[in-house]
């Protein structure tokens, strides 16, 4: 899951400035999973705007707004609304609201700040758990990522700032992921891929825009 | 040992008992109080380790001063090269640039994070970890290639040291990561400071079957503040009581001086037993600020 926060009511009142109609979009996956951008998130934004003085021409909530087939089709859905309004805010992750900006045209204003790819323990307790590095390394860390938990990304941890299996990022509260991973691999009796050296990664499979074309 | 081109691991495989000293490049453009630094150290320690933006505060290019040191004091370097501020591709350039310099000691080190540096906003690195860069260098010395397998035209000539922590708790993954460290190349280990001998024998035990070269790390205490500061936010150090008892006592009733010579007598001795119980190659000495200690130190430990 995509794990988003809400940006504070201040910013998005400088980013709105001079747009005196907003059209509200907001995702049926991600960002109501996540409380920013569910229905009742987006009526909550819509009466925040209106008490700043702005109109707000309307809203939708798509199902995954990410999906620009699905984007394409609510503005459509919607398009008297959305061709009335001066911006868009979109109440989503940052690829949500590039797919809003570049269905709609409309000066679009995110709404939220994208904070990581997590797991959920319940609402409001989100931990990351993915870079997306494109070279998959859970097998020999069990399950553990270190790219994603270890404060350093390291792939031969742990590192010296660790203590009592807490990490000095964040001062020693959260879990050391290579002491994790290390009493995962002990206990199941697969120490060997502890031991095993892991060269530095690709970075060339991380660089800018990467993109997945099969068809 | 593989082959040795510096003083230290020459003095190492000849079976020499080595001290090294630590030398941190300040925020400043001055070289005025590292040089001092050096020559203070020079004759006392055959090797000082000159830090790479320890605690990850941005201080002065660790290859200047250690350059400068070898060139003007005689005072041979052990060049801290850290994974957190540089690529590959600055870090094959750096230790170009280091050989071209007669720099012989590269020790290899992630480096604190950046958060608890003195800008954390700062976006780290860690494009290699600290085992990778021991894999760079033995790439560099034994094949004359950067990582990549790209030739090198006179490829340089390092020993390499790694970090051991015998304070971490827990140990087990400290001694497997130190394993495949020395696995793929490293020299010589250098390890955080230590305070408890238990730790440090214990740690001497679990790297034993290793055949390498360790050199026990000691920090002795400049200040009262300096002591409470490191017991109260360096979790990764453990100080017994009865060190920062002794420490205390002495301050509160000789004052300053009384501190610093209760320190030469704990650190001696400390240094004298973990010789006697332990087969280990040297210490590796961290007085930032208070060089002029070392000599009083390595004296204690000999009576």
């Amino acid at each position: 899951m995509i794990i988003t926060v809400h940006k504070p009511d201040e910013e998005i009142r400088q980013m709105t400035e001079g747009l005196g109609k907003l059209f509200l979009v907001g995702c049926g996956t991600c960002a109501t999973e996540c409380k920013t951008g569910g229905e009742e998130e987006v009526k909550a934004a819509k009466a925040k705007l209106e008490q700043m003085g702005k109109k707000v021409t309307g809203y939708v909530i798509v199902e995954s707004v990410c999906d620009q087939r699905l984007t394409r089709l609510d503005l459509k859905k919607n398009r008297a609304a959305v061709d009335a309004a001066d911006g868009i805010l979109v109440l989503s992750c940052g690829t949500a609201t590039q797919t809003v900006a570049d269905q709609s045209k409309k000066i679009t204003v995110p709404g939220c700040n994208t904070q990581f790819i997590g797991t959920v323990e319940r609402i409001g307790r989100y931990f990351e758990r993915c870079r997306a590095c494109g070279e998959c390394v859970l097998f020999e860390t069990g399950g553990i990522c270190p790219i994603a938990r270890c404060g350093k990304g390291l792939l031969n941890g742990p590192c010296g700032g660790q203590t009592k299996g807490k990490c000095e990022v964040g001062g020693w509260k959260n879990d050391c992921a290579w002491v994790l991973i290390y009493n995962n691999l002990r206990d199941s009796g697969r120490l060997d891929l502890f031991k095993k050296y892991r060269p530095p990664k690709d970075y060339s499979q991380m660089a800018a825009a990467r993109e997945v074309i099969f068809r | 040992m593989r082959e040795a081109f510096s003083e230290l691991a020459r003095a190492i495989q000849t079976g020499n008992f080595v001290y090294t000293g630590e030398i941190e490049p300040l925020k400043t453009t001055s070289l005025e109080e590292t040089l001092a630094t050096a020559k203070i150290l020079k004759g006392h320690v055959i090797a000082a380790n000159v830090t790479d933006n320890p605690t990850a505060f941005a201080y002065m290019n660790a290859l200047i001063p250690s350059y400068v040191i070898q060139k003007e004091v005689g005072l041979e370097a052990v060049y801290q090269v850290t994974v957190r501020d540089r690529n590959r591709l600055a870090i094959t350039a750096d230790l170009l640039a280091a050989s071209a310099l007669g720099i012989k000691n590269v020790l290899a080190l992630s480096g604190d994070h950046t958060t608890v540096g003195d800008d954390p906003r700062t976006k780290p690195v860690y494009d290699l970890d600290s085992t990778a860069l021991v894999e760079l260098l033995r790439k560099m010395v034994d094949e004359g290639t950067d990582l990549k397998g790209n030739k090198i035209a006179n490829p340089p000539k390092f020993n390499i040291g790694v970090a051991g922590n015998p304070n971490a708790d827990p140990i087990e993954p400290e001694i497997l990561k130190i394993e495949r460290k020395i696995k793929l190349g490293a020299d010589f280990i250098q390890t955080q400071a230590v305070y408890d001998p238990e730790l440090a024998k214990r740690f001497v035990k679990e790297v034993s079957h290793l055949n390498v070269p360790v050199l026990v790390g000691m920090a002795p205490f400049k200040s009262t503040g300096m002591m409470e500061w490191m017991v109260k936010y360096v979790p990764g150090i453990l100080v017994p009581e009865e060190i920062q008892n002794r420490l205390r006592v002495a301050k509160e009733k000789g004052g300053k001086e009384a501190f610093l010579s209760e320190n030469v007598e704990i650190f001696g001795e400390l240094i004298k037993q973990i010789r006697k119980s332990t087969s280990i190659q040297g210490i590796h000495i961290m007085t930032i600020g208070f060089e002029w200690v070392v000599p009083k130190i390595i004296e204690r430990s000999k009576q």
